[in-house]
């Protein structure tokens, strides 16, 4: 019996239980920080937050999926159906598909891919298709407002997210995440990198679309953006997904600025996790306590400010690159 | 490999034809979206993953986002679709058809005669053996094509101007 069993099959399940167990992660977290951010915005703003379903409040979760699920699934009459099934669809999977290159520790990992930076912008591209078709199928036009102000806000800051981390990858030599991880042993890239830190961190903000970069969904002006018109589990899929797109990309901030699974005494997976939720926090904080600016003072920032500071970033980190191989 | 590369060649052919005859606008941009994942995931399989990084973040994430986005504030109706209908008659397409289908022979005759085997299972291109090509040999094409596209930033620049901006009044940022 077991004869089926060679070290071959039993590597293939331990990397597929590993991908099952990483995306899943990725969905509970995100699911687990819609409270953990009430809990925590209401502690900043010294009111409660939700505190009545179970201890402390630890069963809201469970209640809000229990409501979300069992609302009526309604698509409006006017709306394009295929366009408008597929947005939420597009918005979870192309964030949790980026989990896939994000080394947690060095046995945990889904790929390893030569080009595993690039698969996160090509997905962090494909994710603006979610919000365009989705505003743009609703057949309303806060929703089209909405889905407009995010296409152009998210390409603007796409732009610069990808010069943000080449000084990273210049300093590392590869694309390669594990290898940015390895090569950030001695010295954590935030302290060479701090400049591409700042704008990455903005930049990731700004992609999906959290506080005080919400414009696509400021509910004063546009009341809700471009999910105006979902309900239920639709609409579930971009709440959800955007809490994954944060988890996303603390993950990322984490593996590419602090040093990934590095640090002393503690455990890889613990050192990675409470770096990862130390970014969580500081995601609630900012929403917590900055007011949303004007939307066209949000563009000019990203193009007259964050775009030329990575620019010379990056010619700075070359020259020195290039003066200390030299030597 | 072989079979991810005839696998997505032939999803972007099929939805390449789905373009073409697709009467709605913004349905046919999502099957050229999908035709443009496919081409990158045939340079996947081609050994060139920088290429097909490439082709899903300018052409897929970039500049088809672009294209729906215009789409989009055009808000073509039911009418355009019609049209589009009207359009597609077989006196229009056949035409074309056949000069495609006479360039498709001539192609099919070329790979019938050379080594596509080798070519599938060919060795990975690194992102620096790209970057090396790029400003190695075909530098002065790099600095052109820079060049060109400064120059164009430029004039988009200053005909996307407001009228009140030139005027240089307000530095501040107002309106």
């Amino acid at each position: 019996m077991m004869g089926w069993l060679t070290p071959e099959v039993i590597d293939v399940l331990i990397a597929v239980g590993q991908a099952v167990v990483i995306l899943l992660g990725g969905v509970l977290l995100g699911a687990v920080m819609t409270v953990v951010e009430r809990r925590l915005l209401g502690l900043w703003q010294d009111r409660y937050g939700p505190n009545r379903v179970g201890p402390f409040g630890s069963l809201q979760l469970v209640a809000d999926m229990i409501k979300i699920f069992f609302k009526e699934d309604w698509i409006p009459p006017f709306a394009d159906r295929k366009l408008f099934v597929l947005a939420p669809a597009i918005a979870m999977a192309s964030l949790l598909l980026s989990f896939m290159v994000i080394p947690i520790t060095p046995g945990w990992g889904v790929a390893d891919l030569n080009i595993g930076l690039l698969f996160f912008f090509a997905m962090a591209g494909i994710n603006v298709y979610a919000v365009l078709f989705g505003g743009w199928s609703s057949g309303n036009k806060y929703a089209l407002i909405g889905a407009m102000r995010a296409s152009a806000q998210t390409l603007s800051y796409e732009v610069f997210m990808g010069l943000s981390l080449m000084g990273v990858v210049a300093m590392a030599g590869s694309f390669n995440m594990r290898e940015i991880v390895a090569a950030q042993e001695g010295l954590w890239f935030i302290v060479p990198q701090f400049f591409g830190f700042c704008t990455f961190l903005i930049a990731g903000i700004a992609v999906t679309h959290r506080h005080p970069f919400d414009q696509p969904e400021a509910e004063q002006e546009l009341a809700d953006g471009y999910h105006v018109e979902y309900s239920s589990m639709k609409f579930g899929m971009f709440f959800i997904g955007e809490y994954v797109g944060m988890v996303l990309v603390s993950a990322l901030i984490v593996t590419l600025f602090f040093g990934g699974w590095h640090g002393p005494w503690l455990p890889p997976f613990i050192w990675f996790a409470l770096k990862t939720g130390a970014f969580l926090c500081l995601f609630i904080l900012l929403r917590a306590s900055l007011p949303r600016p004007r939307y066209d003072r949000v563009m000019s920032f990203g193009w007259k400010i964050c775009l030329p500071l990575t620019l010379i970033n990056l010619l700075a980190t070359g020259a020195v690159i290039l003066l200390t191989s030299a030597s | 490999m072989e079979l991810a590369f005839y696998l997505s060649g032939l999803v972007a052919v099929l939805a390449t034809l789905g373009v073409v005859t697709g009467t709605n606008a913004v349905h046919a941009l999502l099957y050229l979206i999908v035709s443009l994942i496919a081409v990158a995931i045939v340079f996947f399989a081609l050994g060139a993953p920088f290429a097909g990084a490439l082709e899903i973040i300018v052409y897929a994430g970039a500049i088809m986002v672009l294209f729906v986005f215009v789409v989009m504030i055009l808000n073509l109706g039911q009418g355009a679709a019609e049209q589009e209908r009207i359009w597609l008659k077989a006196q229009t397409w056949v035409g074309p058809s056949i000069l495609a289908a006479v360039l498709l022979g001539v192609l099919v005759i070329t790979l019938w005669r050379g080594n596509t085997g080798l070519v599938i299972e060919g060795e990975t291109l690194t992102a620096k053996a790209v970057g090396a090509t790029l400003f190695g040999p075909w530098i002065i094409v790099v600095e052109l094509a820079a060049m060109l596209l400064l120059a164009a930033l430029v004039t988009a620049s200053h005909v996307g101007r407001l009228p009140s901006a030139t005027s240089g009044e307000h530095s501040g940022g107002d309106q």
